[in-house]
């Protein structure tokens, strides 16, 4: 009965995005522009210190732009929390003979799952910039992504959780997880970066996840100064179950309104 | 044991407190509810009838297991809302205020997510929605967005929605809030007839015309339970009939009234002068006669249930100022 519960929250996330198209576009057309405008412009000026050798800044910049795909997706799903909660919806689902754990489970992998469609269709484009897909390192990308998608939505749908406003909840994800996302080496790398600049990036979780999507589709060597791809896929995985477990306990409090 | 249900308790509140945070802490705010006590009996027809403010919202979200009492139990069907609340929901349907719908949703998809959420699936659930379809007149509306309809026939949709599970228990807050006369009449019939069927009906009303419809309420105000009984029993109280009398100076019209009837305790409320009385069209007639010029109108009415509040109370069902959200 708890699978069906979540399952049917689930389906519904899927549903409504699929109802509305601005949606999709807003969500991935964000990133491709950013992508290509970024990418173009600063591919001629910059040059990757410590990078393996023929690599654009354009080629650099796409695992970064799939990660932004994903960060953009996971802000807008979680509007819909903040919108359930307005419309009503949310009280009908809080007053069934559900868990909370149920309904986290159940938002957040809807969520995660439209996030991550999106983050397959861009990658799907990485033949364009000159990025060779195997089927392997496509598979593999997926699977990180997926991984991906999950936190950032499953943080995304803590800080969501408490706000009342959509704004206000614009204004977190602003100061929250664009900077995660600046400090991830998904715009430049750890190691041109300053020392106090460098050690943060190492702090941030999110660096690792870049780095192991990074790693499948470059190479081992595409992501110099930071750890091999097993400790990235280990820390991405424990952000994944810790920012679950922040969305569970965000829902754990007093509010039930 | 049919002899015995209409004895069984539904819902046990005792001693049901709650306050709302204060803004500021030099500004305290009163208790929502400052310790009720009601029993509603298995298949009656239970109103909570108060003002905006008077509590009976902050009761209701506390019996739809959405917010906590201070203190104070509350009991459904046997079983504690503090720790038994997964229990309390499967034999509870509710009726929000606001809609709690999904307006992006078909009326079907809402119903199915409904059915899920409550460990319905398969051929049970088409079946229960193919009946509650046809027993609300949705069954064309089915493939529309909810968006698409009427105030009406959301109402509708909400209903059967919160009757899809088959709860003994059916809360409804403010059920008639922004439906139309039909609407309301059909509301009502659905209401007797789901009573008819042995389900409890627990609402929140702020229209004693509704209050009047219940089998039994309560009266709420300022978080407190001012009056109880059927509506009969309660406007039984006031004893014969309300007369109110309108003139240029209210006050002066209720001395003279009380001097030339000693045994009379009229009372001025917003400009009018009120009696109670029994043949009150006796004394009407006669009170006319005796202050001819000094009396605008006089109306004799049989008493109300606002009359009721008015006199548990000292003011009117529509005074309060809504002090809780």
């Amino acid at each position: 009965m708890t699978g069906l519960a979540a399952a049917t929250l689930w389906r519904r996330e899927l549903t409504r995005f699929f109802r509305q198209p601005s949606r999709i576009a807003g969500a991935v057309g964000t990133p491709l522009i950013f992508w290509l405008l970024l990418g173009s412009g600063l591919s001629g000026s910059f040059r990757l210190p410590g990078g393996p050798a023929g690599l654009s800044y354009f080629q650099y910049f796409f695992p970064g732009t799939i990660v932004l795909v994903l960060l953009f997706a996971a802000i807008f799903s979680n509007i819909s929390v903040i919108e359930d909660r307005h419309q009503g919806f949310l009280q009908g689902v809080l007053v069934a003979p559900v868990s909370r754990s149920t309904l986290v489970a159940g938002k957040v992998l809807g969520g995660a799952t439209l996030a991550w469609i999106q983050g397959v269709v861009f990658l799907a484009l990485a033949p364009l910039s000159g990025v060779h897909l195997t089927a392997g390192s496509a598979l593999a990308a997926a699977g990180i992504l997926a991984v991906l998608a999950l936190s950032l939505t499953a943080l995304g749908f803590a800080f969501a959780w408490k706000l009342d406003s959509v704004q206000g909840f614009h204004a977190i994800m602003n100061v929250v997880l664009m900077p995660m996302w600046l400090l991830s080496g998904a715009f430049f790398p750890v190691s041109g970066a300053p020392f106090w600049l460098g050690a943060l990036m190492r702090l941030n979780p999110l660096t690792y996840g870049v780095a192991a999507l990074r790693g499948v589709l470059y190479g081992p060597g595409a992501a110099p100064s930071l750890p091999g791809p097993a400790v990235s896929l280990a820390v991405t995985l424990a952000m994944g179950i810790a920012a679950f477990a922040a969305g569970l306990l965000a829902t754990r409090g007093g509010r039930v309104d | 044991m049919p002899g015995q249900t209409g004895s069984t308790v539904a819902v046990e509140g005792r001693d049901v407190r709650y306050s709302y945070p204060a803004r500021r802490r030099s500004d305290p705010v009163p208790p929502a509810l400052a310790g009720v006590d009601f029993q509603v009996a298995a298949g009656e027809i239970f109103g909570f009838l108060g003002p905006n403010g008077g509590g009976k919202t902050t009761l209701f979200r506390i019996l739809a297991t959405l917010a906590r009492p201070e203190s104070g139990t509350v009991r459904v069907f046997g079983a504690d809302l503090a720790t038994q609340a997964r229990e309390v929901r499967r034999q509870l349907g509710v009726v929000f205020q606001s809609p709690s719908l999904d307006h992006q949703l078909t009326v079907r998809e809402n119903l199915v997510h409904q059915g899920h959420l409550h460990g319905l699936a398969g051929r049970d659930l088409a079946g229960r929605i193919a009946a509650g379809l046809e027993r609300f007149a949705l069954t064309e509306r089915v493939d529309q967005r909810t968006a698409e309809l009427s105030g009406g026939l959301r109402r509708r949709v909400e209903i059967a929605k919160a009757l899809l599970h088959e709860p003994r228990l059916l809360l409804l807050d403010e059920p008639s809030t922004g439906l139309d006369p039909g609407a309301r009449h059909d509301l009502w019939e659905t209401l007797e007839s789901l009573r008819g069927q042995g389900v409890t009906v627990l609402l929140t009303t702020h229209f004693m015309e509704e209050g009047d419809r219940c089998n039994r309420l309560v009266l709420l105000s300022r978080g407190t339970i001012v009056a109880e009984g059927t509506p009969a029993a309660l406007k039984e109280e006031i004893g014969g009939d309300v007369i109110t009398l309108t003139g240029r100076d209210p006050g002066e019209l209720a001395r003279e009234v009380a001097a030339l009837h000693p045994e009379l305790s009229p009372v001025v409320q917003d400009g009018t002068v009120r009696l109670e009385r029994e043949r009150g069209h006796e004394l009407a007639a006669r009170l006319a006669e005796a202050l001819p010029g000094r009396i605008e109108s006089v109306t004799v009415a049989r008493p109300s249930l606002e009359d009721v509040f008015l006199r548990r109370t000292g003011h009117r069902l529509f005074d309060e100022k809504e002090d809780a959200p």
